[in-house]
């Protein structure tokens, strides 16, 4: 089987964010990380073919700081990696960025295609599915397992509070993976080592640039939530915060 | 292109799903607002009583979108309806709830109709004529109002309890026009099997009164041990966020979140817990909210009652002494 995996990188989760002057964007000068999902998606793709051989492809669409996430899944077992990059490709909305992933593949035959099933920054839950119908393949989203059948693949998709579903996908697809999919594996050096002679094809944006179109959605403004509650903020040292606590635990929460 | 508004409501094997009536609401504000006429739909197979429960809201008029190949779900489906639906019932935005249906099938919807949706919004906003969507980003850090460029349908969903479903206003006698749709054969790729839970849950903790509930910021397995020290000092049972359950450092039957369990009791104390929306749904209904988060600026900040910016594991062991200091 013939695996792309999408993989974004996101500014890393405990980074402290600040907003940009204009208040449309962050602070770029922060620490970024793989987005989760994109690497449960990248380990079940080498699981996949190391159970039915093939070939595992990683792709990102983002600026050049964006390809430490490739040379990682590329330590990690990837056999090659394309870098989609542009600065531009940060405020793409999900289907632009779709179209300008399917624009930087449109040579390559694969079987199937992963994407995490949303980003932990525009949290847009799209780009997967976009791609789907862009290339015309049928799709299934949050994914929790993936056997080889017959007719092409079983998945189970996950449903909410707690539910399940199998479905028979015909190949080629699309699929969306979830975080907890399966135990993530760390680089080794011997991998790390190999991934320096692994193909990397760079597509600058300017040669997607036809395929893309101007965004149909726009942050206007980006703003830190304003709270609905009334906090009570407790400080000191832990042994007053504990004292602190446990007063409202008996005389407000009423629970002692 | 009419300025109006279709709400498409959620229904599974016949079945309403209740958050509908929070995107109802969610239409009723915004066409009152607007002053666009506000119309619903529902598809499936056989759905005329699910039209005919909503046609008493306060609505101009709902279509029953019938296809036997709607049932069951599929993307494709759906996806081929709709479209259909919407060409020959052209509307300038279409509403959802963001429920896990919808997210597998809106986006391929609005590109099918070379458009967009702006996904698991939480409120609106229209101003000099410009309506836009209030959405979180950044794992909730951050809103951000989203306006539509393009000439639509633009597709919304809502987040679950972004509106008040209760609050959906009554008092219509709106038309139920049935529209039978064509899914030709070969349109459905995917073959679902029968939905299905997991094995029996061993611990109900909707029934808990006290939760105390761990998150990644407990980082190993074995400092679990602390957060069951304080839930048995405060008689409570343990709960955690979804990465604790994925890593299997507790059964999943105790996840709090859109995938897990809803609690709603007395006390939830979140140890390490960022707040990210998926598990906030699961508990915001609790009485009082207790967080213990280093970082001041997580978003379980913006929901709880009761605030500790610090190391949990400076504040835990103390915390627990003083628990069993009070209970004597
Ligand atoms: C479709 C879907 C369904 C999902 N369903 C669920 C669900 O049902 N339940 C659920 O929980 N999640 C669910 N999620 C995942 C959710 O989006 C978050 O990823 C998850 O809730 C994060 O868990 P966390 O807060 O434990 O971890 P993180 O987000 O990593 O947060 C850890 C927190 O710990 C704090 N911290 C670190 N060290 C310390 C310390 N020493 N002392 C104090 N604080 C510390 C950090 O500041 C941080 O805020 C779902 C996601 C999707 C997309
Ligand atoms: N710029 C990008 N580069 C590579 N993959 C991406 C990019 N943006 C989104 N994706 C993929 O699409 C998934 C869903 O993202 P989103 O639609 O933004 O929630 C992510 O988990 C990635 O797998």
């Amino acid at each position: 089987m013939k695996i792309l995996v999408c993989m974004k990188q996101v500014p890393q989760k405990d980074a402290p964010l600040k907003l940009n002057e204009a208040g449309t964007w962050i602070r770029e000068d922060v620490s970024y990380e793989v987005n989760e999902p994109d690497a449960f998606a990248l380990e079940e793709a080498l699981r996949q073919r190391e159970k039915h051989s093939g070939e595992v492809v990683v792709v990102t669409a983002g600026p050049a700081r964006a390809q430490q996430v490739l040379r990682e899944a590329l330590a990690k077992g990837a056999d090659r990696a394309i870098h989609l990059e542009g600065d531009g490709l940060v405020a793409l909305d999900a289907y632009n960025t779709a179209r300008a992933i399917a624009a930087a593949i449109k040579d390559e035959k694969f079987d199937l295609i992963f994407t995490g099933l949303q980003s932990d920054d525009y949290g847009y839950a799209q780009t997967g599915v976009i791609l789907a119908e862009i290339l015309g393949w049928p799709h299934a989203t949050i994914i929790m397992q993936i056997e080889k059948n017959e007719g092409g693949i079983r998945v189970k998709r996950e449903l909410e509070a707690g539910f399940f579903q199998f479905v028979d996908v015909p190949l080629p697809a699309v699929l969306t993976i979830q975080s907890g999919i399966n135990k993530l594996r760390y680089a080794t050096l011997i991998g790390i080592k190999q991934a320096k002679a692994k193909p990397m094809r760079k597509v600058a944006l300017e040669e997607v640039q036809s395929a893309i179109g101007s965004n149909l959605q726009k942050i206007e403004k980006l703003y830190i939530p304003q709270k609905s509650k009334n906090t009570e903020f407790l400080e000191g040292a832990p042994a007053e915060v504990a004292k602190k606590l446990v007063d409202r635990l008996k005389n407000e929460v009423r629970v002692l | 292109m009419a300025d109006s508004i279709l709400v498409v409501v959620e229904q599974r094997d016949g079945k309403l799903n209740r958050v509908s009536w929070e995107t109802i609401a969610a239409g009723q504000a915004i066409a009152a607002e607007t002053g666009w006429p506000l119309e619903a739909a529902v598809a499936g197979a056989g759905v005329g009583a699910i039209a005919s429960e909503v046609k008493g809201k306060k609505l101009v008029k709902v279509y029953a979108i019938e296809s036997a190949k709607l049932q069951p779900y599929t993307p494709d489906a759906f996806a081929h309806a709709l479209k259909s639906f919407l060409v020959k019932y052209p509307t300038r935005l279409v509403l959802m709830p963001h429920t896990y249906q919808v997210r597998d099938f809106v986006p391929k919807l609005a590109t099918a109709l070379g458009s967009t949706a702006i996904t698991d919004s939480v409120g609106y906003k229209y101003e000099g004529g410009k309506l836009m969507f209030t959405r979180q980003m950044f794992q909730g850090k951050f809103v951000a109002d989203v306006s539509f460029a393009g000439t639509g349908p633009c597709f919304v969903t809502f987040q679950n309890g972004a509106f008040r479903g209760d609050k959906v206003e009554a008092g219509g006698s709106a038309a139920v026009e049935t529209v039978n749709i064509d899914v030709p054969d070969g349109t459905v790729r995917n073959k679902p099997q029968d939905v299905f839970k997991e094995a029996k849950q061993a611990v109900d903790l909707t029934q808990a009164e006290i939760i105390v509930s761990v998150g990644r910021g407990i980082k190993e397995q074995k400092n679990i041990e602390i957060a069951k020290q304080l839930a048995e000092a405060l008689g409570g049972e343990l709960a955690a966020s979804r990465p604790i359950c994925d890593n299997g450092w507790l059964p999943m039957d105790r996840q709090i979140g859109s995938s897990g369990q809803t609690v709603a009791p007395k006390l939830y104390l979140a140890l390490g817990i960022s707040g990210a929306i998926q598990h906030i749904v699961g508990m915001k209904g609790a009485k009082s909210i207790i967080a213990i988060n280093k970082d001041s600026e997580a978003p379980i900040f913006e929901i709880a009652d009761y605030a500790v910016v610090g190391n949990l594991f400076d504040i835990v062991p103390p915390l627990i002494e003083e628990v069993k200091k009070a209970k004597g």
